[in-house]
């Protein structure tokens, strides 16, 4: 409860909430909310690249399809996609994390070498040249991301574990003879809990826009998905022509994002007084 | 110092030689024929004989992979199928470039960046605080191709003041090379009409780069310089009538900005990773255009020479940071 009065008077986390909470109803009932929800795909060649107006807020593509429509539309496969990225990494990274931290030894030296070499090259970078390889598709980008994100979980709960590992509970609960996957899993994971829950806001938003650069490059979803960076990829040429095809996409990359950071810095500051607001 | 260096150096060491690893693994293992991948999609069979011998690939895999060291020490990454030049050339050529622009970006970064950090902090939870708390955050928030776009639309489209893309107009002739950088380039030779033009081409792409980094710094700057303000010292010097500037603009800054130099390394990373889509929007002419080329045109041996050489530029501006790092902070070098 005090944590949560605490959340409450922290506005710019309550804002962030406000925006998650938003994003996440309008991919929830996305074809509800969607005026035209069959432009998803259906192609309207006598309407092409129409300003904003009542009938279309954000104007019309450039077959025609209800820009407003899409970039509804467009919030699922966005969430889809950051969602299974983070939790796939989350699932690594924290194995990895905690095999590492409490068994130490060269197997966790050599877990903590892998990452160190996984964080020596730009996610973006990494995760480029390994959707190259396994052939583009909305599929290989996932992968490649999930393989290049697990680093920052894997961080995270190595440093936390072997904090936890050298506190009284531990020793006591050896000494009664709990066997290392229950301490592990039952009382050290939990402890761990809120960097990781932290890391995964911060997560979904940073995937959100790595995402949304692969999708931009060609390498993420195929058209005629209402992909957000597929669709800003698609605008640059009608430009100068038609502004509202490039913004609102965008604008809606730029909202879901800070949704997630503004959430994420709160979150922090709830976990962690001492970090309060640094970074 | 000497010895602290040395370490530093060493500790690399190990990512490098597991970076290797990954990519060595990325390119002879993962593709079912590593022959048939790197000869490009319409290699004869011939071809494809022709590099399986001249790669090794029919030795064992340990033996591959001392031959692979072998070529990256000698800076042999084969042909690019898109230029069909040796990828190290096409990379030498190129590097300056991505260079010059991370370069101006950091700068940017550092010199709007830390001032920002500093007013925040001294006007803490008044007016310029929340605003400029709200900046970072959306800074940090933005896609950096969108606002690319956004910029190349606003600036150069609309109002037209800005060049759209290029690094120089194509009237302008190149400087003479001494260094790859233009900027250094134009000046040596005292030609300021090549300079302007270069500084014209190069705003909005630094621009956009920088947000991130101008995001990141002030935050860092920003809570530095906050935690500092409440040590004694400070009381002390403020009783004594140091003159505030002076205070703030030296001595609480001098013990402010570590966090953030730390941040500068690891900035640069994320700044050379950005720098391939922004350089790709804008037509620069560095590595970042030419791995998103590589990545268009399957060209496998390009993208994964980018990746190494992104790595070890990433390794040594690291060991850079803890440097300068050790130079502002002299108890840093006695940790390690």
């Amino acid at each position: 409860m005090l944590l949560l009065r605490k959340f409450s008077k922290d506005l710019p986390a309550v804002l962030g909430l406000a925006i998650v909470v938003l994003v996440l109803v309008a991919a929830l009932l996305a074809p509800h909310l969607a005026p035209y929800p069959l432009d998803a795909y259906e192609s309207h060649l006598t309407r092409r690249l129409k300003p904003p107006s009542a009938e279309y807020p954000f104007g019309t593509d450039n077959i025609g399809r209800d820009i407003f429509s899409r970039v509804i539309l467009g919030t699922r496969s966005a969430l889809i996609v950051s969602l299974s990225v983070v939790s796939g990494a989350m699932a690594i990274g924290v194995t990895l994390g905690l095999v590492a931290g409490f068994y130490g030894r060269w197997a966790g030296e050599a877990i903590m070498r892998v990452t160190d070499v996984f964080l020596a090259v730009p996610q973006l970078i990494l995760a480029l040249a390994l959707a190259q390889l396994f052939s583009p598709s909305l599929e290989s980008a996932m992968l490649a991301l999930t393989l290049t994100y697990w680093p920052f979980f894997a961080r995270i709960v190595y440093a936390e574990t072997r904090r936890l590992k050298a506190s009284l509970f531990v020793d006591a609960l050896q000494c009664i003879g709990a066997s290392a996957p229950r301490i592990v899993f039952a009382h050290i994971l939990p402890n761990a809990a809120s960097p990781i829950i932290v890391r995964l806001t911060i997560g979904m938003g940073f995937t959100i826009l790595t995402a949304a650069v692969l999708g931009f490059l060609g390498m993420g979803a195929p058209p005629p998905s209402p992909d957000w960076g597929l669709a800003i990829a698609e605008s640059r040429q009608h430009l100068p022509d038609t502004w509202w095809f490039a913004t609102f996409p965008g604008l809606a990359i730029f909202l879901t994002v800070l949704g997630f950071n503004l959430l994420g810095d709160g979150l922090r500051d709830i976990v962690d007084p001492r970090l309060r607001r640094s970074r | 110092m000497l010895r602290f260096f040395v370490r530093r150096i060493l500790l690399v060491v190990p990512t490098l030689a597991g970076l290797l690893l990954l990519t060595f693994l990325l390119v002879r293992v993962v593709p079912n024929d590593p022959s048939a991948a790197l000869a490009g999609e319409n290699a004869t069979l011939a071809q494809i004989e022709e590099i399986r011998r001249q790669y090794g690939f029919d030795r064992p895999l340990w033996q591959q992979f001392f031959i692979y060291v072998g070529q990256v020490a000698a800076f042999d990454f084969g042909k690019s199928i898109y230029t069909n030049a040796p990828v190290a050339q096409d990379i030498k050529q190129r590097l300056p470039a991505t260079l010059e622009l991370t370069f101006i970006a950091l700068a940017l970064g550092a010199g709007l960046g830390i001032p920002l950090g500093v007013l925040a902090a001294i006007s803490h939870n008044r007016f310029a605080d929340y605003a400029i708390r709200v900046l970072t955050v959306g800074g940090l928030a933005v896609a950096s191709f969108w606002f690319a776009i956004m910029l190349q639309f606003l600036f150069a489209m609309e109002l037209d003041l800005l060049p759209l893309r290029g690094r120089l107009a194509v009237a302008t002739d190149l400087p003479p090379l001494v260094t790859g950088f233009h900027l250094i380039d134009s000046l040596l030779a005292g030609r300021l009409d090549i300079f302007a033009d270069t500084l014209r081409h190069l705003a909005l792409p630094a621009f956009t780069l920088s947000i991130g980094a101008i995001a990141t710094i002030t935050r860092f700057t920003r809570s530095g310089v906050l935690e500092t303000l409440q040590r004694d010292f400070v009381i002390y010097e403020t009783a004594v009538g140091y003159p505030r500037p002076v205070l703030i603009g030296v001595y609480v800054l001098r013990n402010s900005v570590v966090a953030a130099i730390t941040q500068i390394g690891l900035l640069f990373g994320a700044l050379i990773g950005g720098a391939v889509v922004v350089e790709s929007i804008f037509d620069w002419p560095g590595i970042g255009t030419y791995a998103v080329r590589g990545i268009l045109s399957a060209d496998f041996k390009a993208v994964l020479a980018v990746t190494l050489l992104v790595g070890i530029i990433y390794a040594m501006v690291n060991i850079l940071v803890d440097l300068v790092h050790a130079l502002v902070d002299p108890r840093v070098a006695e940790q390690l």
